[in-house]
């Protein structure tokens, strides 16, 4: 199995390691995957509530390579986005930022669902009620 | 070995290697006697003994001849070698040389095995019995009999990898169209190394009646194997597991108590007594007997050395690390075999980050299953413990300083990937992972 140069970048210097406080309402938790799939993420971030931008983001993941640089760079990616912002980011762009093969797809995907849920946890917190532009979540 | 002669060396950072794999190689120099990449997975494969190369080496050259070739000095040869071969696997099994037919490999020995006594014993009885963690070659081979039309049993193993000798009983069938005419049921794991109780198993069957088949690929070589004390009636091995070449392998078929008669799978020419046409492989079958003569003679001492080797591994990894499991009866078990799951952290990312060392995970997250080792799955072991496995097969040419290394690089990589897994974090908070709704996708 070759991994790409960014999957090796990932993996070995994983960014934005760590817990954040869930109990805080500035912080939304997503758990997505399952131990015997062989894959869970756990991704949360930090929402200035004044401004709506991600301040700050942590993961921990169990599983492959793949999915392993799949969080780390999402978390990359949401912070300093709006929660508005950071739902548009979806697996194809996590896809061909690390170049995965097919049979890696489903690392992607389930690293756009954590974001997802996340930022599902942060507005079930804060009351924030969905608007039409974001009703997307991923059902698959 | 030139292959790791080649990049060794006291370099850090990555490079590639004459194979094309990234290598990172650790900071500083290594420790005396490790070279990159590292070879631990000798259930898979091993490499050629040297003392193998030497006596095959005549046979590409030289003494090219056909083993058939009745009427000249070449086949003549050719011959000789041959039959020095089977006289050398004869003695490490207990057999005579014409018990012994030659193969492509074990994957058609265990074909020609199951295929040619179902197809000979049609008449007598429609029903064979195997277990649930052999080998592919084995259970698809089984499946495809089904198909055919035959009714085949996967006795379940238990916990510790073994099957239950009252399952065997209960599932043989003695009288009827479904009578069982063959037993198989390998000798020694290639996954967990657990060695089933071959001597009880061939016992069961000479009494009820029924033939039995092994595929011995693991175990030959590596423990005592004896078709006459064990009460094997057909046997399959490997050049290729045993420091031979790959490509050739070879089948005992007992003549004498009972005889037992295999239908041909190949047709052409009627070599091998008519059990297997097609011309012989001379050098690879000089290389199998050599193998086997070799094996023979270090068995004691290097079972001896690799079982010490093994629980020094085991040991070490085992007092720094928690939340590790071995897999499969070790009482009962290859010296150089160490199954292990480490717990919260997934195979496949371990593997990644000793990527210099070859061993072998349980999971297959590669597959588009997703699915663990079925072996695995076999012992009752839950799909996340599966995927946390790794297999280490230690063998002939690994040392104590390998050992070392291998075990220091997985303490290291488990401990960095624990903190980026947030199941540890979970467990390690008491929080019971069962008790999760976890999502499914």
């Amino acid at each position: 199995m070759a991994y790409s140069e960014k999957v090796v970048d990932h993996y070995e210097n994983p960014r934005n390691v760590g817990t954040l406080d869930k109990s805080s309402a500035e912080v939304g938790t997503g758990l997505v995957g399952a131990p015997e799939c062989g894959d869970v993420m756990r991704l949360q971030i930090k929402v200035n509530p004044e401004t709506q931008v991600i301040e700050d983001a942590k993961f921990k993941t169990f599983g492959c390579g793949s999915a392993i640089a799949s969080s780390s760079l999402a978390t990359e990616w949401v912070k300093g986005k709006t929660v508005a912002e950071a739902l548009t980011i979806s697996n194809t762009d996590i896809v061909k930022e690390l170049a995965l093969p097919p049979v890696k797809i489903h690392c992607s995907v389930l690293a756009e669902d954590a974001i997802r849920a996340a930022i599902g946890d942060w507005k079930k917190k804060n009351g924030v009620t969905e608007s039409a532009s974001t009703e997307t979540a991923a059902a698959h | 070995m030139s292959n790791q002669e080649a990049i060794s060396g006291n370099g850090s950072g990555s490079q590639m290697s004459n194979s094309g794999m990234i290598i990172t190689q650790a900071k500083g120099p290594l420790p005396e006697g490790v070279h990159l990449p590292l070879y631990m997975d000798n259930h898979a494969t091993t490499p050629l003994d040297p003392r193998v190369l030497d006596a095959m080496m005549p046979y590409f050259t030289n003494k090219f001849g056909n083993a058939a070739s009745r009427n000249h000095a070449f086949g003549w040869e050719a011959e000789e070698a041959v039959e020095n071969a089977r006289a050398q696997i004869g003695k490490l099994i207990n057999c005579t040389p014409k018990e012994i037919i030659f193969t492509s490999g074990a994957t058609e020995s265990n074909n020609l095995a199951i295929k040619g006594i179902a197809e000979m014993y049609r008449e007598k009885g429609n029903h064979i019995i195997t277990q649930v963690t052999e080998h592919k070659a084995v259970l698809d081979t089984c499946k495809k009999l089904e198909k055919m039309g035959y009714r085949v049993t996967y006795l379940p193993v238990q916990a510790d990898g073994l099957i239950d000798m009252d399952d065997l009983k209960r599932a043989i069938v003695k009288d009827g169209p479904d009578k069982t005419i063959l037993v198989t049921i390998m000798y020694a794991n290639n996954e967990i190394g657990v060695v089933q109780p071959i001597r009880e198993i061939g016992k069961i069957c000479h009494e009820a009646g029924v033939l039995f088949h092994t595929d011995a690929v693991q175990a030959v070589g590596k423990i005592p194997v004896d078709v006459q004390a064990d009460n094997i009636d057909v046997l399959s091995l490997s050049a290729h597991k045993i420091y031979g070449p790959k490509g050739v392998g070879a089948l005992y078929v007992r003549r004498r108590n009972p005889r037992v008669q295999i239908t041909e799978q190949i047709n052409g020419g009627g070599h091998e007594r008519g059990m297997r046409s097609g011309t012989l492989n001379v050098p690879g079958i000089v290389g199998l007997g050599k193998a086997c003569e070799i094996a023979g003679a270090e068995m004691a001492t290097e079972a001896e050395r690799e079982r010490e080797l093994r629980d020094y591994l085991r040991h070490k990894l085992e007092s720094n690390l928690d939340y590790v499991q071995v897999n499969g009866n070790m009482e009962h078990h290859l010296p150089g075999n160490l199954n292990m799951s480490f717990v919260y952290v997934e195979g496949e990312s371990l593997l990644m980050g000793i990527n210099d060392i070859a061993v072998s995970s349980g999971s297959a997250c590669t597959s588009a299953t997703l699915e663990p080792s079925y072996v695995l799955k076999a012992l009752g072991l839950g799909d996340e413990i599966a995927h946390s496995s790794i297999r280490f097969g230690l063998g002939r040419f690994n040392t104590k300083a390998e050992v070392d290394y291998v075990a220091d690089k997985i303490i290291e990589v488990v401990q960095k990937l624990r903190e980026l897994s947030p199941l540890y974090e979970m467990v390690k908070e008491g929080i019971d992972l069962s008790k999760i709704e976890w999502a499914a996708h």
